[in-house]
């Protein structure tokens, strides 16, 4: 719509703004931000609490139940709970609240929903394999120069690339 | 000086009110970019928006110049920094995968919990497709570890893959970002509007 502009902010302020969290998240505890590793501290967990037995025998489970140090695993956790709050605050300030399912007017809500589930299992197995999603691997890779960080970033983008083509109508 | 907390500057008791500042901040910003919307996210894709663009190049050479001059004037000792490992082959798989999740699904892991945030019902069944999706490799494991466990090239930098030096990789990165900002501004005027 018309008004996007003004209904955003900036997207090179909040860019330098984003890239200022960043720096402060390397500033005070050496780690970049990262979004996926909360989901998995929660699966571990309960899958540990529900079968024990299992995640002590299975070699993904164990590696975090027994040599991960708590503090990690609750860094991540509450730093995700602040994204969930920030977005809050930010869409309350903004008028932005409210329960809907959007998408292109060229698909049902229901086809939305179950793309989103489809996507939503892609990004998290694919998040493991890559040790990180756009935020811990790709974006706080990018700030501290590392290969993997690019790599994943280019792999990512240029994934969406190739596949848009053929799932246009979903967007546009 | 810095990173304050591992070298003890902070103690470590203010490690999680640090973690949910630091969320609070990187979800604020996150929406306020617009990244609650899987249409202003896969604009991208398309050429209608390239608001991520802007704010993930923006970001990254903010933090990346950022960490370049606090090491230079002495607020921040680099080799603490962690620096995520290169497994080459899983880390090009497995951004293929995210990839194609980013466009079946229109968000990222970080994106889609700010957009449940303000109620968006698809970024709800995003996220629940992200703990399937974990739970899923995890059983699986077993069968991927050997490829996980593969090509391991250690913490490297990427001016050293490139064999440049790190100024003048920051340097090009910088021109390159310039370059995509004035391109795809081009691109975005010439392509049609889309309403959402």
């Amino acid at each position: 719509m018309k008004e996007k502009s003004k209904k955003y902010m900036n997207s090179y302020l909040a860019g330098f703004l984003l890239g200022l969290t960043l720096l402060a998240a390397f500033f005070f505890t050496g780690r970049g931000l990262g979004a996926s590793g909360a989901p998995k501290s929660v699966i571990v967990a309960a899958v540990d609490l529900v079968a024990h037995e299992h995640a002590k025998s299975s070699p993904f489970y164990s590696k975090y139940i027994e040599k991960e140090e708590p503090p990690i695993k609750a860094w991540l956790v509450l730093e995700v709970l602040g994204v969930l709050m920030g977005g809050l605050i930010s869409g309350a300030l903004a008028g932005r609240l409210n329960l809907k399912i959007e998408h292109s007017p060229k698909i049902s809500s229901k086809t939305r929903l179950v793309f989103a589930l489809l996507g939503g299992i892609l990004f998290g197995a694919g998040a493991q394999l890559g040790r990180g999603c756009t935020s811990g691997a790709a974006l706080s890779g990018m700030a501290v120069l590392s290969t993997a960080g690019f790599v994943t970033m280019l792999a990512i983008f240029g994934t969406g690339y190739v596949l848009a083509f053929f799932v246009k109508k979903l967007w546009i | 000086m810095g990173p304050l907390i591992a070298q003890g500057v902070i103690s470590s008791e203010w490690n999680y009110v640090i973690a949910f500042m630091i969320g609070i901040s990187f979800g604020f910003v996150l929406e306020r970019a617009g990244f609650s919307s899987s249409r202003v996210l896969a604009g991208v894709f398309y050429g209608y928006d390239f608001t991520v663009l802007r704010v993930f190049f923006t970001a990254a050479i903010t933090a990346m110049l950022g960490l370049l001059y606090f090491n230079y004037l002495g607020w921040i000792d680099l080799s603490l920094i962690y620096v995520n490992p290169t497994f080459l082959w899983p880390a090009i798989v497995g951004g293929v995968i995210m990839g194609a999740g980013f466009i079946l699904g229109g968000f990222c892991p970080g994106t889609s919990v700010c957009a449940a945030a303000i109620g968006k019902i698809d970024a709800m069944i995003f996220l629940v497709g992200i703990f399937l999706g974990i739970f899923i490799f995890a059983e699986g494991y077993p069968l991927f570890k050997e490829f996980y466990m593969s090509s391991n090239l250690g913490d490297i930098k990427v001016f050293d893959s490139l064999g440049i030096s790190e100024g003048l990789f920051a340097f090009a990165l910088i021109v390159i970002a310039l370059i995509a900002f004035i391109v795809t501004a081009w691109i975005q005027n010439r392509t049609k509007k889309v309403e959402y």
